[in-house]
């Protein structure tokens, strides 16, 4: 990556922007070492999650949400992170988002991306968060990041998004939502879309028992969950909390975005005041430091300590002849020991 | 390092509404292990250039069915070079009538398929197309 391409870039080149995010999802060396440069460029944009079931409305809610955001802060740009997920099998993808979102071609203060899951389990891909900080350097105000459609487990997005939304549909007949509540406690904000259908005003009703439920256990706990991401805050008594909404929506007929849109910006206004968005940054950032540390100790480790070592150790504490603690520490030893000699 | 992907934007321009075939080869694409990007019907060129440059593709595969080609294909072939893309593999596919097949491989189409071709035929001159390219 050549810096002219990072100062085309930096002055609004889309082609530039484009290719950029393509090294970056690659983790080629150009795209890594363009991140490194460019990420001394972030933290301003408001990363705004939306996740929930397959087929409930997300890409079109993505859709109605721009527009409103572009409308009411017109001199912010919108980017879209889409994920869908890979087959397993051929690792191919078949990334349909975009269908929902052809209102968003005409504007060119918005950049949409499709992104396959390339493996990752928790509803992003392992590249969403770098393209995030892309964008972000790139002067993109609002990024929006739909998963993967979610059910239960997929809530990776809470480590990366300011905001999370959480899209559920109506119930059909008296079968309970398909939305667990492993999920619901990530939401900063509930959706009801497809409020058009019948049964919309009971799942209302339902969510807010259950967010009521386990908004009453955090608090017995002394904690509310968002305090998931303060390892080491100094906010750890946030006076006024957040209590999630509960909003009605019909996104492809643009109904409730308008609300949906203040509640959004509302809670941004919120997170900077009580601190939250200090704190969830440095723990995004801890988490970020973490992960490399760890791939970097292992490769490391990788380079110092022959694969036969770690072989016979096996063997060994497959006949029982020494524990695994035991061959955790003769591995350390050696690497250690190791490293000293080439750092010498 | 894994093999870099392969990202192909399946578009339908103009108001055909035949988007069987799109979505077969499409699929057909994902099952070789190929990322795809489809955009649905109803794309203006403009649109499909669009896309392309924000989904950064290696190939653009156009389905028309509706004899709008001689129109629709040189428009997006100028859209795409007006976006500084000139390094996109351009595919067609649909009906078009062996006397129009020269004249858009001359305008830069790099092939043409009918009816009944063999999505592996497809798939496997993608591939070729995009490592001749790099
Ligand atoms: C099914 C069909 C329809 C269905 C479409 C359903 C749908 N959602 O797709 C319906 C009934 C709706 C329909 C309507 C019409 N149709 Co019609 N239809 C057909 C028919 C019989 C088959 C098309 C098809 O689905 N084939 C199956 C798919 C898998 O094959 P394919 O599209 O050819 O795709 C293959 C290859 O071409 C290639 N390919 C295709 N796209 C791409 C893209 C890339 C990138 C690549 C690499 C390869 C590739 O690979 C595919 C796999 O082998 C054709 C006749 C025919 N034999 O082709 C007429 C035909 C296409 N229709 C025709 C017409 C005229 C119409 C109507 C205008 C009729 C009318 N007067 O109302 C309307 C227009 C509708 C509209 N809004 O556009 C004409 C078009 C004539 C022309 N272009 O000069 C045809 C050729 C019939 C004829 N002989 O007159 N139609
Ligand atoms: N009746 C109704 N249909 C809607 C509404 N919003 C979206 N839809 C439709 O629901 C279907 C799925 O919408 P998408 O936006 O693709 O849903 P999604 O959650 O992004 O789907 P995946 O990405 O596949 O998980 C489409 O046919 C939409 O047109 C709504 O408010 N009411
Ligand atoms: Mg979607």
């Amino acid at each position: 990556m050549t810096s002219a391409s990072l100062d085309a870039l930096r002055k609004g080149n889309r082609l530039a922007l484009s290719r950029i995010l393509s090294q970056v999802e690659n983790r080629t060396d150009a795209g890594q070492a363009a991140l490194e440069e460019l990420f001394l460029e972030t933290g301003s944009a408001h990363k705004i999650g939306i996740t929930g079931p397959p087929g409930s409305g997300k890409s079109t809610l993505v859709n109605a949400l721009a527009r409103e955001l572009r409308r009411r802060e017109p001199e912010q740009k919108v980017a879209i992170i889409a994920v869908d997920p890979s087959s397993p099998f051929t690792g191919g993808a078949l990334l349909g988002d975009r269908v929902r979102m052809l209102d968003l071609q005409d504007d060119k203060q918005i950049f949409i991306r499709s992104m396959a899951s390339r493996g990752a389990l928790g509803g992003l891909a392992e590249q969403t968060e770098a393209l995030s900080q892309v964008f972000d350097a790139a002067g993109y105000g609002f990024i929006l990041i739909e998963t993967v459609g979610a059910g239960q487990s997929e809530v990776d997005v809470v480590n990366l998004a300011h905001t999370t939304i959480v899209v559920d549909t109506p119930g059909t007949g008296d079968d309970i939502q398909s939305i667990k509540a492993g999920i619901l406690e990530i939401a900063d904000i509930l959706v009801v879309n497809k409020a058009d259908r019948p049964g919309a005003d009971q799942s209302v009703t339902y969510l807010r028992n259950m967010v009521e439920m386990g908004y009453a256990r955090s608090i017995n706990n002394g904690k509310h969950h968002l305090e998931d991401f303060r390892e080491n805050s100094e906010h750890e008594t946030a006076s006024a909390h957040w209590v999630p909404p509960i909003l009605k929506t019909v996104a492809c007929e643009f109904k409730g975005i308008q609300e949906l849109t203040e509640v959004i910006l509302n809670h941004a206004a919120y997170l900077r005041e009580s601190g939250q968005w200090h704190a969830k940054d440095q723990a995004s950032i801890r988490a970020n430091i973490r992960r490399q540390l760890i791939a970097s100790l292992l490769k490391d480790f990788n380079q110092n300590v022959p694969a036969d070592l770690v072989n016979s150790l096996v063997e060994e504490v497959q006949k029982r002849g020494i524990s695994p603690n035991e061959a955790v520490r003769v591995l350390l030893t050696y690497n250690r020991n190791n490293s000293l000699e080439s750092s010498e | 390092m894994t093999e870099k992907k392969i990202r192909v934007l399946i578009a339908k321009p103009g108001l055909d509404g035949h988007d069987r075939g799109a979505k077969v080869v499409a699929r057909a694409m994902r099952d070789d292990g190929m990322e795809v990007i489809y955009t649905g019907l109803r794309q203006t060129p403009e649109m499909i250039a669009e896309a392309a440059l924000q989904e950064d593709v290696d190939v653009v595969g156009l389905s028309i069915l509706s004899g709008a080609h001689n129109a629709l294909v040189p428009q997006v072939i100028a859209d795409l070079r007006a976006n500084g893309q000139t390094d996109v593999v351009l595919f067609l596919g649909g009906i078009i009538p062996e006397d129009d097949i020269q004249t858009l491989l001359d305008q830069g189409v790099y092939k043409i398929y009918g009816p009944g071709t063999d999505t592996r035929e497809v798939c496997k001159d993608i591939r070729e197309a995009v490592k001749s390219k790099a």
